[in-house]
């Protein structure tokens, strides 16, 4: 009898702790965080900003409560600028830190390595800084294995458009330029870039004279830019991104005549002025943000408080990692789950005004399928310069805040 | 036109090359030392200089001082935390500690380069000139920073030479470099030869490394390639010899000139690596090898 009580006191009290533990696993079910993991350059100044704004989108999100009541968890993972370190954090990020969505890297390479992994793990993934146009022509062509791969930076294609859009204004309309030639680097970026430059430059009245692709590991940039000059072109349209200091640090001391225009991703630091000793001077380059530039009534506030919290303001891929944070949690929002496919499909609905613009994203039909729509009303990028040591807008009309000029050396042939 | 233009670039580059090669091959020379932390030395001596120049702001003279002195820090901290415990030790047999040497002087450089990335991201930098403009040779725009650069690397050449084959301790040095056991017969301290040696290494490399920075900039990355660059001009010239390195230095200088200008950009390191690999195969003592 003794025993027999006891068995059902055993039951009892069993089905008493699993139903407890049933119960605290349901609430912590509901606060379950929302893990995105953030795969970034921390050495590179491009690359550090991407966890720091992450990070900082993630605070803002949980102090106004997170995502119906779920807070936001970033794991960040420094990749050295590596794809297979960059593989690693993808795969442990996804089997054992269980985050939900990845954010990563702001080099090409780096994003085309990973892409295979966000369909094999069928992760969603959205890079905040790479360019090349293979990343969103994987998704449209076999759309089923690789819808989990977002562009969440315009694409090398758009970037030339916008170089084009910006020369047409300020350089063929104003300062009415002839003749350009190309100098970009060697590597996945480029490659479809310079398809767009070549083609959309001449559209716009700029004739290309000459077309320098050169390694990312070139360190004396005088024959490059003698061969330049050789050919007496208006301006040098720029594709450079791994290198930045060391040609502009160039271009000045051997006093190049002719401006830069263009892409160049390191002129988009704040500490490009200082790293160059303000050689940068007079450097044009695309971005889709800057200091002070209201492109959206976000931007401003969130530069100000990135500067406030790390000390510097924020890379381009800062803005789009900040943005891109706060779109996931969105759709996680909209999609009511963080199920993959669902999440997938939430993303594909974005509309959301960030700090870069207005994001959404192309559909299963467009070449470029989940790349980030380029356009009036969405995002068209500006045209920046370095002027008295600070990075100004000086294109489109509608944000430039001062005109485009160049130190003495420069002589504008026309 | 095409031809000064080669000859005046080419000039200012080979003899940074030749001036950050030769205490390369001194070291080799007296103490049989392959020193691969070379590159991050030289690295450390630039960003240094940047760092006191830019963050400091203590002036660009000061700040090359700076870089310079680091240098030789890093030169000293070298051979006293990796050279010489490695030398030393009883428990390493000697004819291991060759590879030894290799091993710690490369993974103490990358510590160093790591360091660098670190503090101070992996973006370049670069130092500011100490003399700004451009003039006119042969019709040729020349910064007057890169006829700065070519004098400064001629004269402390020319200083060392000097100092190797006019003082008492210059000829220590060299009769070190040619019977160590002499040297030691001769009642002198080995290891305070290699002090004086290391010292001087860590002024050229810190001179090189400054230059540098003021005339192509240089970045963490930039570690690999000087010391590979340091090391392909040492073998070329031959292993030990100061007087190989220079004239392999302005070999490769103007072979990597002309590829630029004649050829492409893109193809600038090639021919002198293939120069190397084919001297290698004739002759591989290197130019002025001794063996």
């Amino acid at each position: 009898m003794k025993k027999r009580l006891s068995v059902a006191l055993r039951i009892a009290l069993g089905a008493a702790a699993t139903g407890a533990v049933m119960a605290a696993s349901g609430a912590a079910l509901a606060a379950d965080p929302i893990r995105i993991g953030v795969i970034a350059e921390a050495q590179a100044i491009a690359g550090a900003s991407i966890p720091q704004a992450a990070q900082l989108a993630a605070e803002e999100i949980n102090a106004n409560g997170g995502v119906d009541g779920r807070k936001i968890e970033i794991i960040s993972y420094d990749n050295h600028s590596s794809s297979a370190d960059s593989v690693r954090a993808f795969q442990r990020a996804v089997n054992e830190d269980k985050v939900n969505a990845v954010i990563a890297s702001y080099i090409s390479e780096v994003v085309l390595a990973l892409e295979p992994w966000a369909s094999r793990l069928k992760t969603p993934f959205v890079t905040p800084g790479a360019a090349s146009n293979e990343i969103s022509k994987s998704v449209h062509s076999d759309y089923e294995k690789n819808k989990y791969t977002f562009h969440g930076y315009l694409t090398s294609a758009a970037l030339a458009r916008s170089v084009c859009d910006g020369a047409k204004d300020l350089l063929v309309d104003r300062m009415h330029m002839k003749t350009a030639v190309i100098m970009s680097e060697d590597a996945a970026w480029t490659k479809p870039l310079d398809v767009g430059y070549e083609e959309c430059l001449p559209k716009i009245g700029l004739k290309v004279l000459d077309h320098i692709r050169f390694s990312p590991d070139t360190t004396d940039f005088t024959p490059i830019f003698n061969k330049i000059e050789g050919s007496k072109p208006d301006v040098i349209i720029t594709g450079i991104s791994h290198v930045g200091v060391q040609p502009t640090v160039q271009w000045k001391n051997q006093q190049v005549p002719i401006p830069m225009f263009g892409i160049s991703s390191q002129a988009t630091n704040e500490t490009f002025g200082k790293d160059t000793n303000q050689a940068a001077e007079g450097v044009l380059y695309q971005g889709v943000s800057g200091p002070g530039v209201a492109v959206t009534p976000k931007s401003v506030p969130f530069a100000e408080n990135f500067k406030k919290k790390f000390g510097n303001y924020p890379s381009y891929a800062g803005y789009t990692a900040y943005d891109e944070v706060y779109y996931i949690a969105d759709a996680v929002k909209r999609a009511g789950a963080t199920d993959a496919d669902k999440l997938v499909a939430a993303l594909e609905k974005t509309d959301w005004e960030g700090t870069i613009g207005r994001v959404q994203f192309y559909g299963k039909d467009d070449p470029f399928t989940h790349s980030i729509k380029y356009g009036k009303g969405l995002i068209t990028g500006l045209m920046l310069q370095w002027q008295d040591g600070k990075q100004s807008a000086v294109w489109p009309k509608d944000v430039a805040k001062v005109d485009v000029k160049f130190p003495s050396f420069i002589k504008l042939s026309n | 036109m095409r031809a000064f233009q080669i000859l005046i670039d080419g000039f200012a580059i080979s003899a940074l090359y030749a001036l950050g090669a030769t205490g390369f091959t001194l070291i080799f020379g007296v103490s049989g030392v392959l020193n691969l932390s070379h590159g991050a030395i030289m690295v450390a001596a630039a960003v240094a200089a940047w760092a006191a120049a830019s963050i400091l702001n203590v002036g660009t003279y000061a700040g090359a001082l700076i870089g310079v002195a680091v240098a030789l820090l890093t030169a000293f901290a070298t051979y006293f935390a990796v050279v010489k415990p490695i030398q030393d030790s009883r428990r390493i047999p000697n004819e291991e500690k060759e590879i030894f040497v290799l091993t710690g002087t490369l993974l103490w450089g990358i510590m160093i380069q790591e360091l660098i990335a670190y503090f101070f991201t992996n973006n370049a930098k670069t130092v500011l000139p100490i003399v700004e403009g451009v003039v006119e040779i042969l019709g040729v725009r020349t910064p007057k920073n890169e006829i700065f650069t070519a004098i400064v690397c001629c004269l402390v050449i020319a200083l060392l030479w000097l100092l190797v084959n006019r003082t008492r301790t210059g000829k220590a040095v060299l009769a070190a470099s040619m019977n160590p056991r002499g040297v030691t017969l001769l009642g002198l301290e080995l290891t305070n030869i290699y002090i004086v040696v290391w010292g001087i290494y860590g002024i050229l490399a810190g001179i090189a490394g400054v230059l540098l920075g003021m005339f192509l900039g240089v970045s963490s990355y930039s570690v690999g390639p000087l010391t590979a660059s340091a090391f392909s001009i040492v073998v070329l010239g031959g292993l030990g010899s100061v007087s190989g390195s220079l004239i392999a230095a302005f070999v490769v200088g103007y072979l990597e000139t002309l590829t630029a200008y004649l050829v492409s950009p893109a193809y600038r390191t090639i021919p002198a690596l293939l120069l190397l690999v084919f001297v290698m195969y004739i002759r591989p003592q290197g130019l002025l090898g001794r063996r």
